[in-house]
């Protein structure tokens, strides 16, 4: 051992301090939720939802089948002509308000839920998720009579009936960004929840149903790839709103090429986190940290390729392996963890097959010592040194805890190797200098470009990406336009 | 005692290191968010007692009043006997005679503040005499204030030359450097200092005098912190670091080893190399022991002040 390595193996421990989840209700069974009433499958069939961190049944969810999908669209159709349409603007804003407001009643236990149900830490899900997914019901409440002022000299209206897919890496998040939007617009929706992370949108639903909105203005159908292909191409719908991965988008496309139907496309990404000499380090570092390991690195906009100026490169990569040695994997419900469990089975198989292919490409791999859970799905924080823009680990998205590492010599070299890539999703830029952030961040094609922070989220800043991340932007004025039209 | 500047240069950073305000402030919340119970709550509060430097800094500070403080020191608690002693009592300079009096044949450090505490506003000749004079009646530590003034007019050399030869006043004694941090205004101020205090000798930088508002805050200790790591990396060298001022409360005192668990690890676990400057904390400590050993929280009024 180096005689000048810290040791993070402390006598002193924390002891582990679980959120209790005495509080909480989970049905043994839920049923969609369609036209204001919670309605069982036509088929009669259901799938489990686990707890990833322990493998455990949590519940077991309706499977969406073509028919649940068809009375789903019915009856948003049924809604928006008869009572969302003709309501006040200010009254479906008031309808808004008040599901934020009972979703912040009832803060702690979805956020208990969100991560027994999809592996995040409670620390993430509480502070994070849960907050600013109650902070898009609030924002976007507000536009509801103020839709005219969102865009002078025309006149918006609906687009009708939305269509609307999310995935499981932030459930309930998710759910906001596309559900408040469409409402506060004067749409209605049909919204597929992940078929791991079904829980929390069921919840929401429950909170629906008590806030007495008109029925039939949220639906929520569950199911897996097929019940989303069947919402998909079911021809009553004006719109889809999808976030999930490039591979489904581009299936997306396909489908509904040729439909009158609009789309949004939120997909996925391979983000640059570009680290200069001049950079305040060890924030830098925390930047890092946040950008991969945030979420399990289950994150669309996670800042998964580190680019380090070559003469701080050894200064970096020394603080990073000592703050991986600080951070707590396990428990997602204990307070003091920092990574969760990953999200499934099927999830984990595939990060762990990367980390194949990248000591078979030839990158240094690099992994903490922390020891992880013997039930349930874990991936200890991982890095991949001296990699080469060729690699697979370098070019997909691994969507997991694994930090791909470069390093440059110039601004040009770095910018050019950010854009080297199919995805625009994101970026990160890290200098104590102010001109070069302009320069950087002008020249990175991807939609959100982070100066000295990382993964920052806002309802009113527009989310989106270039190239293969997608189309169209997410909340924000932005994120009206996709569900307005003009007369 | 004057240093050869040219040499200094050689060890000063090539740079001096930015320090991102909003990172910083990121960074302390996640500590504050560590949820620390039971045991482990235990451990860490009689860790922090013997890191404590029970201070009384008070221009009415008496004889009197300076062997209760001792008195305490050695004895913190009557139905706790198996605590530990605190790190060190801390007094202004004329009563250290006292305090040795009284903390003969125990292990428990006397520090004296030094080198015209708080302003720092005297010649060098004087800082170094009193200095002397303080570790020649028994001080095992001196805590120096910078010259904050010459700071800010950028005389970096002047700075650190002064610490040196202070540093070489204290003979055997362990320095502290109080950079003031509640004068400094930024934190690239305050890691500019760090390095500062630490290349010219310092044995462990401190965050205030305890005069200025605010005091110590976890943004500058991490700050330091981190100057602290830096250090260690470069040369090998250990400093310690004292947050001094404002902690009141055992929360925030658990909070803080947090900061320097996950920031310096467990060789820095020690009261060689942290200490708190704090006069209140001592009873919200106990009176959390005792809570956790009784389950109840007692009045204030069975722990003695001082």
């Amino acid at each position: 051992m180096d005689p000048k390595s810290l040791d993070f193996k402390t006598s002193w421990e924390y002891a582990p301090a679980p959120e209790g989840k005495e509080h909480i209700k989970i049905n043994a069974r839920y049923e969609h939720f369609i036209g204001g009433e919670f309605v069982a499958p036509a088929k009669g069939r259901y799938f489990e939802t686990i707890n990833p961190a322990t493998e455990e049944k949590l519940s077991e969810v309706a499977e969406g089948s073509s028919e649940d999908v068809d009375k789903a669209v019915v009856a948003a159709r049924a809604a928006l002509d008869k009572s969302w349409s003709k309501l006040r603007a200010s009254e479906r804003g008031k309808y808004i308000y008040r599901l934020a407001r009972m979703m912040q009643e009832r803060a702690r236990e979805f956020a208990v839920i969100e991560s027994l149900d999809g592996g995040k830490t409670i620390r993430e899900s509480r502070d994070v998720d849960v907050p600013l997914a109650i902070a898009h019901f609030f924002y976007y409440a507000g536009w509801a009579d103020k839709i005219r002022y969102a865009f002078p000299g025309k006149t918006p209206r609906p687009i009708g009936v939305a269509g609307q897919i999310i995935p499981w890496n932030f459930p309930l998040l998710m759910a906001a960004w596309k559900i408040a939007p469409a409402l506060a617009a004067g749409n209605t929706v049909v919204l597929k929840p992940a078929e791991t992370t079904p829980l929390t949108a069921l919840k929401l639903a429950e909170l629906i149903q008590a806030a007495d909105l008109p029925p039939g203005v949220v639906n929520i159908v569950t199911g897996a790839g097929a019940t989303g292909a069947a919402l998909v191409n079911h021809p009553g719908l004006d719109k889809i709103a999808f976030t999930g991965s490039t591979e489904v988008g581009k299936l997306i496309q396909r489908a509904i090429a040729g439909s009158r139907k609009r789309y949004t496309l939120e997909l996925g990404g391979k983000a640059a986190n570009i680290i200069f000499e001049d950079a305040a380090i060890d924030q830098a570092v925390e930047g890092i940290v946040n950008g991969i390991f945030f979420n399990q690195g289950h994150v669309c906009c996670a800042g998964s390729r580190l680019f380090v100026q070559e003469s701080v490169y050894d200064t970096v990569i020394r603080k990073l392996k000592d703050r991986l040695e600080t951070l707590i994997v396990g428990d997602p419900l204990d307070k003091n963890t920092d990574i969760g469990a990953i999200n499934s089975k099927m999830q984990l198989d595939k990060i762990s097959a990367y980390l194949k292919i990248g000591v078979a490409e030839g990158a240094e791999l690099y992994q903490s010592s922390c020891k992880l859970p013997k039930k349930g799905f874990f991936c200890k924080p991982t890095l991949f040194l001296h990699c080469s823009q060729s690699q697979r680990i370098v070019q997909e998205e691994i969507f997991g805890p694994v930090l791909s590492v470069q390093t440059f010599r110039t601004p040009e070299e770095a910018i050019s190797r950010a854009n080297n890539t199919p995805y625009g999703l994101s970026g990160g830029v890290w200098t104590d200098k102010g001109s070069k952030i302009f320069k950087v961040s002008n020249a990175l094609r991807c939609g959100v470009v982070w100066a000295n922070t990382y993964n920052k989220f806002d309802p009113s800043a527009p989310f989106g990406g270039y190239k293969e991340s997608g189309m169209g932007r997410e909340g924000g004025l932005h994120g009206l336009q996709p569900y307005i039209q003009y007369n | 005692m004057p240093r050869n500047n040219a040499a200094l240069a050689v060890t000063l950073p090539p740079q001096f290191v930015p320090i991102d305000e909003v990172g910083i402030d990121e960074r302390v919340s996640r500590f504050s968010k560590r949820s620390i119970k039971k045991s482990s709550k235990v451990q860490a509060l009689k860790l922090a007692l013997s890191m404590l430097d029970l201070t009384t800094l008070s221009a009415h500070d008496t004889p009197e009043r300076v062997r209760q403080l001792c008195h305490k020191a050695k004895n913190l608690l009557e139905t706790m006997p198996e605590l530990p002693h605190v790190g060190a009592v801390c007094v202004y300079g004329p009563l250290v005679k006292v305090a040795k009096e009284v903390l003969k044949g125990t292990k428990i450090h006397i520090a004296a503040v030094s080198t015209a505490f708080p302003s720092g506003m005297a010649p060098l000749k004087t800082k170094l005499i009193e200095t002397r004079q303080f570790v020649a009646d028994g001080a095992d530590e001196i805590d120096m204030v910078i010259s904050r003034g010459k700071f800010f007019e950028g005389d970096y050399d002047y700075v650190a030359d002064e610490i040196a030869a202070v540093k070489e006043a204290c003979g055997k004694a362990h320095l502290k450097v109080i950079l003031e941090t509640g004068e400094l205004n930024t934190l690239d101020n305050v890691r500019r200092a760090s390095d500062i205090a630490m290349h010219a000798g310092a044995d462990f930088i401190k965050t205030s005098t305890g005069k200025v508002q605010p005091a110590a805050t976890p943004q500058v200790t991490l700050v330091m912190l981190e100057a602290i790591r830096d250090f260690y990396y470069a040369t090998g060298k250990k400093i310690g670091m004292k947050p001094a001022g404002g902690i009141a409360t055992a929360k925030q005192a658990l909070h803080y080893l947090v900061m320097l668990r996950e920031t310096l690890g467990e060789a820095w676990l020690t009261p060689d190399l942290f200490r708190f400057g704090a006069s209140k904390l001592a009873n919200d400590i106990l009176m959390q022991l005792v809570k956790e050993q009784t389950g109840a929280y007692q009045s204030i009024d069975y722990f003695s002040m001082e």
